[in-house]
């Protein structure tokens, strides 16, 4: 049976002569596994945001008329019926009067401001943006016709950098997280050496004194990297401030099923890499001796 | 148990010894550690099947690196040991485990495990053989109950006397009727008794077919078994005026 290692009887646990839970690897591992819940989410959490604003914003683009509050009502209707054009939003001069008090303070509300026009539309694929952006001019000639894309791409480039970011410090972790477990599993063997000269003398094969070690760290792995995962989903639902739970993260981010199924198998991905890791640095050990 | 290891003497082997077949065959042996000099050199020698050697010398004479080469924790440097029929000098170490089974081990310093029970400790060789519980539980109580520490089983070596601890290491090393028992120094913390307990031990074991190779220096536990052969060493040499130790004498008892 390939998991009969983690069924050993009561004698072969008592050889290493100390339970499972004890020394730094499950507590190291917890701390591994609460970095990696959080980083993942959030790289998971910034890859659908970025995914939802690149499509949002890709057929969409922006006419912007300088002290063009007057016009804003033409504008609107000569979009309306410019072919290609699937749907128009203006944007209200109240809310331009909003935007602009961020930075005017009660100024914004002067008659005497030049308040431009905005409105936004979205364009079928194919859609001659030539021909729209000449008949605004002929409504308005500063209009100025611009493509999200545009101003969005920097910040969809810096989300994707990030979200990147993440999986790469999901990664680092982990590695930090095996290269743990072999230091662990070196001090367990230097702890253990008499024990272990005193099995193979009388016959005990490598695999029968690997497979001791490997069901100590991989307890120590399952019970360390569940406490951190769940630590870390504790604070992801507090992140997400009482949302429901596929509900929104940071900034109205948020969590696909398939990123929970995500996020729920990393603990035990975790503990399955300290496993096979800790029997690899194992085996390796014992084979340096005769 | 009692009944079955008690014997008089060595297993009594008549014939031609050069018949006899062997357990353990050294040609041409060496062996240093690391860059030193050499501790054992040219040995070469036969142990036959079920015969009982004593093995002296003065201390640093090489016993012990010699018992270490036959219980297969040390390779020789250079020259061919053959086990149990078997080329193992350089043979590869997962081969081994198998046939250090066949080997009890009594080590000078005990070599107990010390957070085990003596229970744990005996029964270590059987559970590493694959024996049940069920399998273990009867011979082991037997064992204990034999050299004497029957109402001790459940204590660990560190509350042991040191002849208790060399009881429970004796125990171990013969639990499962090992072909080969190598002992090194194995009355050295027992009293007079106990250590005639463990000569008829040895000579019982050997009367059932192991073969006995026991370091000492104790002149009364080798005069106490006239049958067995000797092999002395010398400064990492065998000493051999006579030659009869490549072709051991039958029995002398």
């Amino acid at each position: 049976m390939m998991l009969g290692w983690l069924f050993a009887s009561q004698a072969d646990r008592r050889l290493l002569g100390m339970g499972p839970f004890r020394g730094p690897t499950p507590w190291v591992i917890a701390i591994m596994s609460f970095s990696i819940m959080i980083i993942a989410a959030t790289g998971l959490a910034l890859a659908n945001t970025a995914g939802s604003l690149s499509r949002a914003i890709e057929a969409r683009y922006a006419v912007e008329v300088p002290n063009g509050a007057r016009n804003l009502g033409a504008i609107t209707q000569a979009l309306k019926s410019a072919p290609g054009v699937t749907g128009v939003e203006p944007v209200p001069e109240s809310e331009m009067r909003q935007t602009l008090e961020r930075w005017l303070g009660p100024a914004a509300e002067s008659a005497d401001l030049p308040v431009p026009a905005l409105v936004n539309f979205d364009a079928a694929p194919g859609a001659d943006i030539g021909a729209i952006q000449r008949r605004m001019q002929a409504i308005a000639p500063a209009a100025k016709l611009s493509a999200h894309r545009d101003r969005v791409g920097p910040l969809l480039r810096s989300m994707r950098a990030l979200q990147w970011l993440a999986f790469g410090l999901v990664l680092l972790l982990s590695v930090a997280s095996a290269a743990a477990v072999v230091l662990a599993a070196r001090g367990a063997l230097d702890t253990h050496r008499f024990t272990i000269e005193v099995m193979h003398g009388i016959g005990a094969t490598d695999l029968q004194l690997t497979h001791l070690f490997q069901r100590k760290i991989a307890i120590d792995a399952l019970v360390g990297s569940l406490a951190g995962a769940a630590a870390g989903a504790v604070v992801i639902l507090l992140l997400a401030s009482g949302s429901s739970f596929v509900g929104q993260l940071v900034g109205g981010a948020r969590l696909a099923p398939t990123d929970l199924v995500v996020l729920l198998l990393l603990p035990f991905a975790l503990s399955a890499l300290a496993t096979w890791v800790a029997r690899r640095a194992v085996l390796r050990t014992l084979r340096e001796a005769l | 148990m009692d009944g079955a290891l008690q014997g008089a003497g060595p297993c009594p082997r008549t014939g031609e010894e050069g018949k006899l077949p062997a357990i353990a065959e050294f040609d041409s042996v060496g062996l240093r550690y690391g860059t030193g000099a050499e501790v054992l050199r040219d040995l070469d020698f036969r142990l036959s099947d079920a015969g009982f050697y004593f093995l002296t010398g003065a201390s640093g004479a090489g016993k012990t690196s010699l018992l270490k080469l036959l219980y297969l924790a040390q390779r020789p440097t250079r020259g061919r040991i053959r086990l149990f029929g078997e080329e193992l000098s350089e043979a590869p170490r997962e081969s081994l485990p198998p046939f250090r089974r066949r080997i009890g081990v009594v080590f000078q310093d005990f070599r107990l495990i010390r957070h085990l029970s003596a229970f744990d400790n005996v029964a270590l060789p059987l559970r590493v053989a694959g024996a049940s519980e069920e399998e273990v539980e009867g011979p082991v109580r037997e064992m204990l109950a034999w050299v004497g520490l029957a109402d001790r089983a459940s204590a660990r070596p560190p509350t042991l006397s040191g002849g208790e601890q060399q009881r429970v290491a004796i125990a171990r090393a013969v639990i499962n009727r090992p072909q080969l028992l190598v002992a090194d120094e194995p009355t050295g913390n027992v009293d007079a008794e106990m250590a005639k307990r463990l000569l008829h031990l040895f000579t019982a074991l050997n009367r059932l077919g192991t073969t006995v190779v026991v370091a000492t220096h104790d002149v009364g536990l080798i005069s106490a078994t006239p049958g067995a052969d000797l092999i002395r060493l010398e400064h990492g040499g065998l000493v051999d005026p006579t030659g009869m130790l490549r072709n051991p004498p039958p029995g002398r008892g």
